[in-house]
């Protein structure tokens, strides 16, 4: 086997599986140098040395000798090997020869521009023959990229530019786990975080530039692979992650994900995606039966990820396993969506820097694919017109999901549900009196109590709402927007009130809390809770904004969530007054809905971003967070009507009637 | 609350269903019928579609999704249903029957028979 890059690894395993007697020559003193630093490579070369591989370092071929057919292989040295079949894997060079005869500049490769044109821009070129930013490719999926690209132009759509893709690799030899991605070897400006466990062949090298990861190499325990992976295509700050980064995912407090990932050693029955009952098999089957290559194949076609997201990494995984050195995650710079290719950063810049105030002068000025968008872009959109120009803004009720345009909860047989506000989660008689004959009065199929300290109203049509709204209303209930991305609930415990435990009033401040924040629109549910003291009874830690009264005062905590994924919150600062709470609080929202991709939760945001960055914002620059506070403040002036009254009054009339009934 | 209008029809028979303004532009306005709801969706270019209100897929009612392009999203699980075939929009499978409409002047008129597949 001449070359022990990746494919004559794999073809000499297969070569010895054959029965066959194998040596593997390789040029260099270290296999698969492209993608391994030479720790890794002596661990693997180990490796296939105990399976039964012969290894000749540094020996460079002469020639191939024999009459009739081979018969060994002669060195430079001038040593020989016998052999009865030679096969070589020596990589892959572009053939320029027929682009060179036309007179097309080629280096190592036919040289292409971002566009993916030659120096003569009436001919373009893709694929393994290219050369692009000095790279050339080997895999499928970079291939792709660069179609799509080239599509694009040769499509006078002329917006598509391709930046060069980030790949990873993966050996596929059964038992052998090694994974490499991006520039593993640094530089003096790199850190290098490294684990080495030899009794368990076990090493991780993680590559890290300012923060952000550069390159990794795995042996031995290759699972976080795809991790790291997506973490250095999406620049992520890991200043958080460090501690643990090395131990893996699973170690990071998520907890319900950790051993699942072990996705190579589940059996075929076994499910990934709870949500629509995938089971690994399907989609191992889907990725070969239909060639799929993306995560969005996948979820197109098998429904695995497609509903919470939770098991996108389990999916990534298996793709990664299943395909090995040809899948390429997208991108790491993420469109908003399919109808442009700008990502929600670039488009919530630009429409503030250039002033675009309705959704067509949005699409307009960053030249959309799509004449009026689709779901994901145009809910997007107008959450940011409406954050970036509260007041100026009109709200586009077309562009948002039915439960926000129908201010009620759509349930699986096209009946809504109705919750109204229980303020910091206290209720008094005469509410419940309101609600009970509302419920008698519209056969309410079933009332539940909420995790968020509410009644819950389920079973009404839709024709009924208003109607509804109109008898909850004149009692004094008003909409608890149970059903936007929006200001959720505050739940409180009983506090100093009652509680021998209490330090604050904690009712109280989650009252005032909910008062402040009710109404507003945020790019994902918010939700927050105020408990008394550190026993922390209303679960503060695992809300978007908890507080947690102590005897000094009130510790503030931020990120938190107990959905898809648990994650406490990260401890933000301690302040002193119920006034001080409120100002952080309108700050840090703000800042959430001002910087946070719509659909976002608060949790992975603040992992995306840092705290440190949330920090700096909001505790350590008071100028900041006063302005903060005060465009929260300012917005909130516009969006705290009560829908519900409003549409009791007559408001889209149309979305609560049918057109004309037929008998 | 404005009732909606009550009206007998024939299968066959072309129905007036109101003007084009009643139903909003991206979004879908429903005719109720003994046999199920009919969805007549309106696009941003003013084209007028009706389908049966059941999603191939569980049923969800089409009429509440986001219109765009030539397209309604179901709002119960986000299959995408072309608004001129009735069809998913693959590689989903499935279809919702459709009916024919029309648009004169700034009437709508829609016909009871689902047009044959």
């Amino acid at each position: 086997m001449i070359g022990g890059g990746l494919l004559g690894l794999e073809a000499a395993n297969g070569l010895l599986k054959q029965g066959m007697r194998v040596t593997v020559v390789h040029l260099l003193d270290s296999l698969m140098e492209r993608q391994l630093d030479k720790a890794a490579a002596k661990l693997l070369k180990r490796s296939l040395e105990q399976r039964g591989i012969n290894f000749l370092m540094e020996a460079q071929t002469e020639a191939i000798l024999g009459q009739e057919r081979v018969e060994a292989v002669c060195f430079k040295d001038g040593s020989e090997l016998s052999a009865d079949l030679v096969v070589m894997a020596v990589g892959i060079r572009p053939n320029i020869e027929l682009a060179r005869q036309v007179g097309l500049h080629c280096e190592r490769g036919v040289v292409v521009t971002d566009t993916l044109q030659t120096f003569d821009p009436r001919v373009y070129a893709v694929g393994e023959c290219v050369q692009h930013r000095g790279t050339t490719y080997g895999l499928v999926a970079p291939l792709f990229e660069q179609a799509k690209v080239c599509a694009n132009h040769l499509a006078k759509h002329g917006i598509a530019r391709y930046e060069g893709s980030l790949t990873s690799t993966k050996l596929k030899v059964t038992g052998i786990d090694l994974f490499s991605a991006g520039d593993f070897s640094g530089d003096d400006s790199t850190e290098e975080l490294l684990l080495q466990d030899p009794a368990r062949g076990i090493y991780k090298k993680v590559v890290v530039k300012d923060n952000r990861i550069q390159g990794a190499v795995m042996y031995g325990d290759t699972l976080d692979g795809t991790w790291y992976f997506e973490l250095m295509r999406d620049g992520t700050d890991i200043s958080e992650l460090r501690e643990n980064l090395l131990f893996g995912q699973a170690h990071l407090g998520d907890s319900g994900h950790g051993p699942e990932k072990r996705v190579a050693a589940m059996a075929d029955t076994a499910e990934i995606c709870g949500c629509n009952g995938v089971c690994k098999g399907d989609i191992v089957k889907a990725i070969g039966d239909k060639k799929l290559f993306t995560l969005e194949e996948v979820r197109a076609h098998t429904k695995a990820s497609s509903s919470c997201g939770s098991c996108t990494g389990l999916v990534e995984a298996l793709l990664a396993h299943t395909v090995g050195g040809d899948y390429s995650a997208a991108p790491h710079r993420k469109p908003l969506c399919g109808c442009t290719e700008h990502s929600h950063d670039e488009v919530r810049a630009a429409l503030v820097a250039n002033e675009l105030k309705t959704m067509a002068a949005v699409r307009a000025f960053l030249e959309w694919k799509t004449p009026d968008g689709c779901p994901k872009c145009r809910t997007a959109l107008n959450y940011y017109l409406l954050c970036a120009w509260p007041g100026e803004y009109q709200d586009d009720s077309q562009s948002r999901y039915i439960n926000e345009r129908a201010h009620a909860n759509i349930q699986k047989d096209a009946t809504y549900s109705v919750i109204p506000r229980m303020w910091g989660g206290g209720t008094t008689p005469d509410e419940l009196r309101a609600i009970a004959d509302a419920a008698d009065k519209f056969k309410v199929k079933t009332v539940h109590v909420t995790g968020g300290q509410r009644i819950a109203l389920y079973g009404l049509k839709k024709e009924e709402l208003p109607k509804i709204w109109a008898d909850l209303g004149a009692r004094g209930l008003v909409s608890g927007h149970a059903y936007g991305k929006a200001l959720r609930t505050v739940k409180t415990c009983v506090g100093k009130e009652w509680c021998r435990f209490g330090t604050q009033d904690s009712t109280q401040m989650g009252i005032d809390l909910e008062k402040m924040t009710w109404g507003s629109w945020t790019p994902h549910k918010f939700k927050m809770a105020a408990s008394g003291c550190p026993r922390n009874c209303a679960e503060a830690t695992i809300k978007d904004f908890g507080v947690v009264c102590v005897d000094s005062g009130y510790e503030l905590h931020v990120g938190g969530n107990g959905g898809v994924k648990v994650r406490a919150t990260d401890f933000l600062c301690a302040v002193k007054t119920p006034d001080q709470v409120l100002e952080y609080c309108a700050a840090f929202m703000q800042l959430y809905r001002e910087n946070a991709h719509y659909l976002e939760r608060t949790a992975p945001w603040i992992e995306r971003v840092g705290l440190a960055y949330v920090k700096g914002c909001i505790v350590d620059d008071e100028a900041q967070r006063q302005a903060l506070a005060a465009r929260f403040r300012f917005s909130q002036q516009f969006s705290q009507d009560d829908p519900w009254e409003a549409r009791v009054k007559g408001e889209d009339r149309h979305e609560f009637t049918p057109i004309l009934q037929v008998v | 609350m404005q009732q909606a209008e009550t009206m007998a029809v024939a299968a066959e028979e072309w129905i007036e269903v109101g003007r084009l303004e009643d139903i909003p532009r991206q979004g879908a306005r429903v005719v109720r019928c003994a046999q199920g709801d009919i969805a007549v969706f309106r696009t941003v270019d003013d084209e007028v579609f009706a389908l049966r209100d059941r999603c191939p897929h569980k049923g969800g009612p089409l009429s509440q999704g986001i219109v765009h392009g030539k397209r309604v999203a179901c709002p119960l699980h986000d299959w995408k249903i072309h608004l001129d075939s009735g069809l998913a929009v693959a590689p989903d499978e499935g279809c919702a029957a459709r009916f024919p409409v029309r648009v004169e002047g700034h009437r709508v008129w829609l016909s009871l028979k689902e047009v044959a597949t």
